[in-house]
């Protein structure tokens, strides 16, 4: 066990090493001068000079890759070109925002989504079951910022419950206004459910099939108790991983959800550095997204063999 | 004539080409039938094949230009009109036909979409089939290196890669092919695995046959039914990258039409105009349905029994 632990660290630590490289690479690669993006206009030979020898600009791109990953790995992830402020600052409030959100989803998600996948799941095949997989299907066939426009539409525009972006005032956090945050949560629930729910049921299925179900349902336990204590359990394993290798799906999910409605998280800024070619900002943004996607991809297998005795890791 | 050869030999390999295109037709049409039987199938499947005319055929079966501003006999711009007879999904802030731009906007979608796919498919094949027949430490290194691929969220990489190049079709058909490949790869070599172990892989290998030829002529054939139910999971999943892609205004460049781009666009007018997103919203939510109700549909197909006169 701690073997493979070690093993699979060191892994993700090569991978996030390549990574590294590879972002810093494509920054390099990336059109457009800094020093003219960050003066504009009033931009001369002089000024545009100096400003480049302060960011170092002219230096070769070993020594800079080297001080860059030295900094990352003591916490100092380097100035916005930008907002003039350390990346870390605005990474730390984006951090919050985001995590606020996928919280939310998870939250209002996973329980309705179990529910539903279970109660499909007991009676395959009748009408009750065939709405939900068509409500499945549909669910995970359409893209976030199809659902997220149509929710705009609906719940906005027409019935004026909510307010049709989730534009932030400085300063203000999300849950001081929560009706921002529940038109992004929705949308980026919408895919997690249909995946969760179509799982479950396809678990339930298999498991009601089982001789033990059988036996227990044969001994005269009520079908309630032998769904709690039988089903359930043997059901959920498969779908646990799910949840966890979902959360890298919503590491996507975010990137749409929050350009959709100007949520002002990691998604939004990701995009933002991009389009402002801000260096700095974007290499640790895209470090952040890939450390986190490898972790919960490792925490995915653990867990799978933490819930079945079965499953050795090796 | 004088001599005839004792064994017929270029007569029975020219018989063998001829057959070929029948045979793969005949097994093509079988499959579509096996499909058919299915109800994912029964709806999937003609769903798929209007979105597969409108994306080869929209172009010039569209009533107006996508790109033209429509004008009325004043010289007045259509603007902002709701759905009539005379444009039959109304048009946009530009007097832009939306129905013209819908239907246009089908093609580069589907195509780079499916292109993409083929790509990623195909090479994900190659590699898989590949590091499962060789085995040993080119197998080790070819996975860890898919694993490495795998551990980056696609949407990003394909951001990160577009951002880079430019929004040019080519790379996004690139983009999605490299995508694509990990999890083909993944499936291809597990599958692999499991056939090079059956008898008919071992006596050909006892035959002397090459490597290649094993792989192509005796494993390949048996992976169709996979490579299929992988090809249409693969489409629907490279449709939603390309179109959020547009979505985020880095796919198809202005003006010409694309789904993604018309929704995101359309966002400022949805409250007095609604149709400028639905259309495209529908659109691209059905081609979707479409491609996952006929992935389920070969699924379920594939666990039929076989016709007798097959």
């Amino acid at each position: 066990m701690l073997r493979y632990l070690i093993r699979r660290l060191s892994l993700i630590a090569v991978t996030l090493w390549v990574i590294s490289f590879a972002i810093f690479a494509i920054v390099e690669i990336l059109p457009g001068d800094v020093a003219k993006m960050m003066l504009k206009q009033n931009a001369t030979e002089e000024s545009l000079h100096m400003l480049r020898e302060q960011l170092g600009l002219y230096r070769p791109w070993y020594e800079r890759y080297f001080e860059w990953i030295w900094g990352v790995l003591r916490g100092d992830w380097g100035t916005s070109y930008v907002m003039g402020v350390p990346v870390s600052e605005v990474l730390g409030r984006r951090i919050v925002h985001s995590v606020s959100l996928a919280a939310f989803a998870l939250v209002f998600g996973i329980p309705f989504a179990v529910m539903a996948g279970v109660w499909a799941g007991i009676r395959p095949d009748t009408l009750g079951d065939r709405i939900v997989s068509i409500v499945g299907m549909i669910g995970i066939s359409l893209p976030e910022f199809v659902t997220g426009v149509i929710f705009m539409l609906v719940i906005a525009s027409w019935l004026d419950l909510l307010p049709p972006s989730s534009i932030m005032m400085p300063g203000e956090r999300p849950w001081t206004r929560p009706a921002i945050l529940v038109m992004p949560a929705l949308t980026l629930t919408v895919v997690m459910f249909a995946y969760i729910m179509r799982m479950t049921r396809a678990n339930v299925i298999e498991v009601m099939g089982s001789s033990y179900v059988r036996t227990a349902i044969l001994k005269g336990i009520p079908l309630r108790q032998v769904i709690r204590r039988h089903v359930l359990p043997n059901s959920m394993l498969p779908t646990i991983t799910i949840i966890a290798a979902n959360m890298g799906y919503m590491l996507g999910g975010l990137i749409i959800v929050e350009n959709v409605f100007a949520y002002p998280g990691l998604g939004q800024l990701l995009l933002w550095s991009i389009q402002q070619r801000d260096f700095p900002m974007l290499e640790s943004l895209v470090m952040l997204i890939a450390g986190t996607y490898a972790i919960s991809n490792l925490l995915a297998d653990l867990s799978y063999a933490a819930l079945d005795p079965r499953i050795r890791v090796t | 004539m004088a001599l005839e050869p004792i064994i017929q030999k270029p007569e029975i390999s020219l018989a063998k080409s001829a057959g070929l295109p029948i045979r793969v037709l005949r097994s093509g049409i079988n499959a579509v039938r096996l499909i058919l039987r299915t109800t994912s199938g029964r709806i999937g499947f003609p769903m798929v094949i209007i979105h597969a005319v409108i994306a080869g055929f929209g172009t010039w079966l569209a009533p107006y230009s996508p790109t033209a501003f429509n004008v009325d006999p004043q010289g007045n711009i259509y603007q902002l009109l709701a759905p009539s007879s005379q444009f039959l999904l109304g048009t946009d802030q530009f007097g832009r036909d939306i129905l013209s731009r819908v239907m246009s906007g089908s093609t580069s979608l589907v195509l780079v979409a499916g292109s993409g796919t083929l790509i990623g498919i195909t090479a994900g094949a190659m590699i898989g089939m590949g590091a499962a027949y060789v085995g040993k430490w080119a197998d080790e290194i070819v996975m860890r290196l898919m694993d490495g691929l795998m551990s980056f969220p696609s949407l990003l990489l394909a951001l990160l890669v577009i951002s880079t190049l430019g929004p040019n079709v080519l790379f996004i058909v690139l983009t999605v092919g490299i995508v694509t490949v990990p999890g083909v790869a993944r499936v291809m070599r597990s599958t692999t695995l499991a056939l090079k172990e059956q008898e008919f892989v071992q006596s050909a290998r006892l035959r002397g046959e090459s490597a290649p030829y094993i792989i192509f002529r005796e494993i390949f054939p048996n992976t169709l039914p996979i490579i299929g139910v992988e090809l249409a999971v693969r489409l629907s999943y490279a449709i939603l990258i390309v179109s959020s892609l547009g979505f985020l205004g880095l796919g198809v460049q202005p003006p010409s039409p694309d789904w993604g781009l018309m929704i995101s666009q359309g966002r400022q007018f949805l409250a007095s105009s609604p149709w400028i997103t639905l259309s495209p919203a529908a659109a691209v939510a059905s081609l979707v349905v479409g491609v996952n109700l006929l992935t389920d549909g070969i699924q379920q197909a594939r666990n039929l029994p076989k016709e007798e006169d097959a």
